[in-house]
Order: structure tokens, then sequence, then C-alpha cells
């Protein structure tokens, strides 16, 4: 039997998005010079709430872009083409501190990938990850500078963000146990 | 909060997607067509980049196979190829052992040997690429045998008619000219006639593959072809036309004694600006290439503005990475786990 929780509701969503908007500007002292650069398809969702928070807080958006990883993985071979990538659409990044953004970070690869991705379309001057949720798990020297919420897991586990711009509602459940197929 | 199930198609969502090889367009279902437009157009975006190379297929090798001239399918498999990061070799017959006649399939085991992942063959003979794909585990990619099928061009317009027009059904397409030794207006009649379109092909009757000739009984037929409506007269085909497509008079693949002159055919059979006239005013122009300007296409109209033949060229590309990533997911051949 699986058992199913919900760790965090909307609630508990809106206010780490806005805790995570606050700390990026306090550290950046201001928006200027920032650019958020989500990763798809959640992360893509959050790096826009993020830039909607620092809009109230500051009174100036920075600009928002979104990025795809599937063509920059390195375990294409082990997890099966994913054949519907996403657009990628990112601002200029050239010189600016860029926070990406991503739901959840596991092992790693997915942000070692989407810095790789970065690198084509510019230097930015620094690079700090912001993510939703903070699993555990890590296979790579990667860490987050602004998490959420920090989950504790065991690798069968399964945790679910929903969206409601992609799902219809808000919040993070975690399905504990192997998930039937 | 008990959770639901959510609904959001995740990164594992399966595709329309059971090719090993890419042979003909008769096998493909539409799904399947529509997996290959929409991962173009994610192709196309990172064509664009000012950076376009991206490591999606390192580690993958893909080899270009080419017993017959070609210009802008091989430099198109070359550039789909290195713009996803992969390894790609070009051999053409005037270099390689083909003199020496080393046979076909012994080439192709060759470079199945030297770890090649995916050959992309051109050929004179028809039913090469099928032959090729029964003697190795590599996935072949027909870049055109013969008069039989050349599956990426068709694919590659179809994106294109696509990303102008949108939706394809009830689209009138007319295909204009050397229909029969034409191995892109038959897979381009597959591809066309999945997606909904009105198919219509034109030319004299001796340009006419059998079966599709005036008078013909369906037991003529060379080979099961898809419906799509013959016409022997030009303007009557070209009347109401979304999209024209000329198609080059291939004197090398002729036997002789089908035209009585390149003057007469270009009177009767020239795409013109005059007979252009009768398609619709928002009418699409395309040529696959190499063209003969001045025989089946009027110089001053492939270069009009109803010309996306260019464009076909761009896409081609995107076209050919979405089928060399597709073909890359492959999980049967040994040595991929490693890559």
């Amino acid at each position: 039997m699986n058992s199913t929780g919900t760790v965090l509701d909307a609630d508990g969503i809106r206010r780490a998005v806005r805790r995570i908007a606050h700390e990026i500007v306090e550290s950046n002292q201001g928006a200027g010079g920032l650019a958020l650069v989500g990763i798809q398809r959640g992360g893509a969702v959050l790096a826009r709430r993020i830039a909607d928070q620092i809009e109230a807080i500051e009174g100036a958006r920075p600009p928002v872009g979104s990025l795809d990883v599937t063509l920059y993985r390195d375990d294409l071979a082990h997890r099966g083409i994913q054949p519907q990538p996403q657009p990628s659409e990112l601002p200029d990044i050239e010189g600016k501190i860029v926070v990406l953004v991503d739901d959840v970070l596991m092992t790693g690869r997915t942000v070692r990938a989407a810095l790789d991705g970065m690198n084509d379309f510019g230097r930015p001057r620094a690079v700090r990850l912001a993510v939703l949720v903070d699993r555990g798990h890590r296979e790579l020297p990667i860490r987050a500078d602004l998490v959420g919420k920090n989950i504790p897991t065991s690798a069968h586990d399964d945790v679910r963000v929903m969206l409601e711009e992609l799902d219809g509602s808000d919040g993070v459940i975690v399905v504990s146990g192997r998930v039937p197929a | 909060m008990t959770a639901e199930t959510p609904t959001r198609p995740r990164n594992t969502q399966p595709a329309a997607w059971r090719h090993t090889d890419i042979l003909d367009l008769d096998d493909f279902d539409v799904d399947e067509i529509e997996t290959v437009l929409t991962l173009a157009d994610r192709m196309r975006e990172v064509l664009d980049r000012r950076i376009a190379r991206v490591p999606a297929l390192r580690g993958y090798t893909v080899v270009n196979l080419f017993y017959e001239p070609s210009t802008r399918t091989r430099a198109s498999f070359e550039l789909a190829g290195k713009v996803l990061g992969a390894d790609v070799i070009t051999i053409t017959t005037a270099t390689s052992s083909v003199v020496k006649g080393e046979s076909l399939i012994d080439t192709v085991r060759t470079m199945r040997a030297m770890r090649a992942d995916a050959i992309v063959m051109r050929h004179s003979m028809a039913g090469a690429a099928y032959l090729a794909a029964e003697h190795t585990d590599a996935s072949i990619i027909n870049a055109g045998d013969g008069s039989h099928a050349h599956p990426t061009q068709a694919l590659l317009d179809l994106y294109t008619i696509r990303k102008r027009v949108g939706d394809l059904r009830g689209k009138r397409v007319v295909m204009v000219g050397d229909i029969a030794h034409s191995r892109v207006a038959r897979s381009d009649m597959w591809g066309l006639t999945a997606l909904g379109a009105e198919v219509v092909v034109c030319g004299p009757p001796t340009l006419l593959p059998r079966g599709l000739r005036p008078g013909d009984r369906p037991s003529h037929a060379e080979s099961a072809l898809p419906p799509v409506i013959i016409e022997t007269e030009i303007d009557r085909a070209i009347e109401g036309a979304d999209v024209v497509m000329a198609l080059r008079l291939q004197s090398e693949r002729q036997q002789g004694g089908l035209l009585p002159s390149l003057h007469e055919y270009s009177q009767f059979y020239q795409v013109t600006a005059e007979r252009l006239k009768r398609a619709k005013p928002h009418h699409l122009l395309m040529h696959p290439g190499p063209k003969n300007e001045g025989v089946e296409i009027a110089a001053t109209v492939a270069s009009g503005s109803a010309s996306i033949i260019e464009e076909q060229v761009t896409n081609g590309v995107a076209v050919r990475m979405a089928l060399l990533y597709l073909l890359s997911g492959r999980t049967d051949l040994p040595g991929e786990e490693t890559r």
C-alpha cells in the first residue's frame, strides 16, 4: 500500500514563493541586474510567480524566461528520450545575476544540464539556484541557495509538485513507496 | 487533502513512436507524424539559436552513405547531426570501396562494425534502404531510393506547409511535373493524405506512375498508392490550390521517349506566374530542389513572394534533427546504455 501525504498546501507554496522573492531581493539589494530562468515546466511557472512577488516588493519586474533541459541531459539512455521538449525562451542573461528556478531538487542532474544549456545563451555574472522543494539524494556537488521547503524522503518516494497553471491546483504531495506504473 | 493522481503530462509521457528505421511514410500513422512535427518545432528553435549546438546525441554516430549525388540532403543530415552533438561522417561512392565492388550489404555491415548508430542512405535502386535495414541493426534512414521514396523530404514538406497554413485537412496541394520518377511525390502523397489534404498530381500521362494514368485499371498499379486526384491539364490542377509544388524533371531516370521535347514540356507544364493566378490568393509555392529553372518552374516564380523554397531547406535540418533524436531513443542496441 502506498501512503500519500500533503507536505505543502496552496498557502504553503504561496508563502514559500514570497519568502524566496524576499531573500533574492535582500541578497541582491533590489531587483537590478537580475534575471529569472525557470526550468520547464514547473520551474518556469515558479519563476514567473517569484518575478510577480519581486515586482510587488520592489515595483520593478526582473526579466523572466524558461529553459528546457531535455537536450542537455546526460541520462537520456537511462531515462529514454523525452520526445516533447518544451520551448526555451531566455531573457538576456549576459552579465546578469541569474536565479535558476526548479520545482524539485533531487540528484542535481537537471541543474547541471540547465547550467550547460544556459552557457549557449550567454555568460551570467553569477547563477543562484532556487527550488520549491529539496528532497535530498544528490548525485552531483550541487546545492540550492534558496529553498522553499526541505523534505526528507526515501529514494523510492515520489514527490509531486502540482501548480495551478499546469494542474489546476497548488500542492506538494509525497507518495511513499514505489508507485505502480 | 487527499491527493488525486496529478493529470499533468510529466516528462514521462510516451509519444507515438515505434520506428527503428525510417524507410517511407506509408507505415507512419497520424500520431507518429505529429510526434515528428512537434519535435521539429523545438529543434527549429535550437537551430535558430546564436550557438546552435546541444549535446543530446553525444556519442551517437551517423554515417551518410550516398551512392547518388546530393548537396542539400547530405549537408542537411550532416548539420542536423552536428547541431545535436553527434559524430557524422559522409561517404560518397567516388571515394569509397564501392568502386572496388564492395556490395551494399558489406558496406552497411562494415559501417555498423565501426559502431555507426544510424546510416543515412541514398541509392539509385528502389528498395536499397529496405535491403540494408534487413542486414543490420543500425538504424537506416532512407534519403532517397531510386524513384521510390524520400520520407525525410516529405516530412519537411509537411512541417513547412503546416507551419504556414496550420491544419492540412481539406487543403488542396498540387504536385506538378515528373510524378512517375519522383520519390518526393510518392512519399508526399502518403504524408499529405494521412494529414487529410486533398492531393492533386499533375503531369503528362507518360510522367504519371502506372496505376495513376488516365484509363488505368486499378490492377495496373505498380504498387499501392494513396488516393489522389489525377489531372493532366495544369490549369485545371492549379485551380483553387493552397499549395503548388513543382517537381524536378528527372532526366537521369528517364528511359527516353517519354517527352517529345523539353521545350514542349515547359510550354505545357511549367509553373508560371500566369498559371499561379488560378491558385488561391495566398497560395504557397514549393520545390524540393534542385530546380531546373525555365523547365518545370519559371525563375521569377521560384524567387517570387509565394515561394517558400528556402524555408523548406532550413526546416529540413530541423526535421532531420527530430528524426535522429527519435531514433537515438532506441534501447535495444548493444552498448547504448553506456552512451
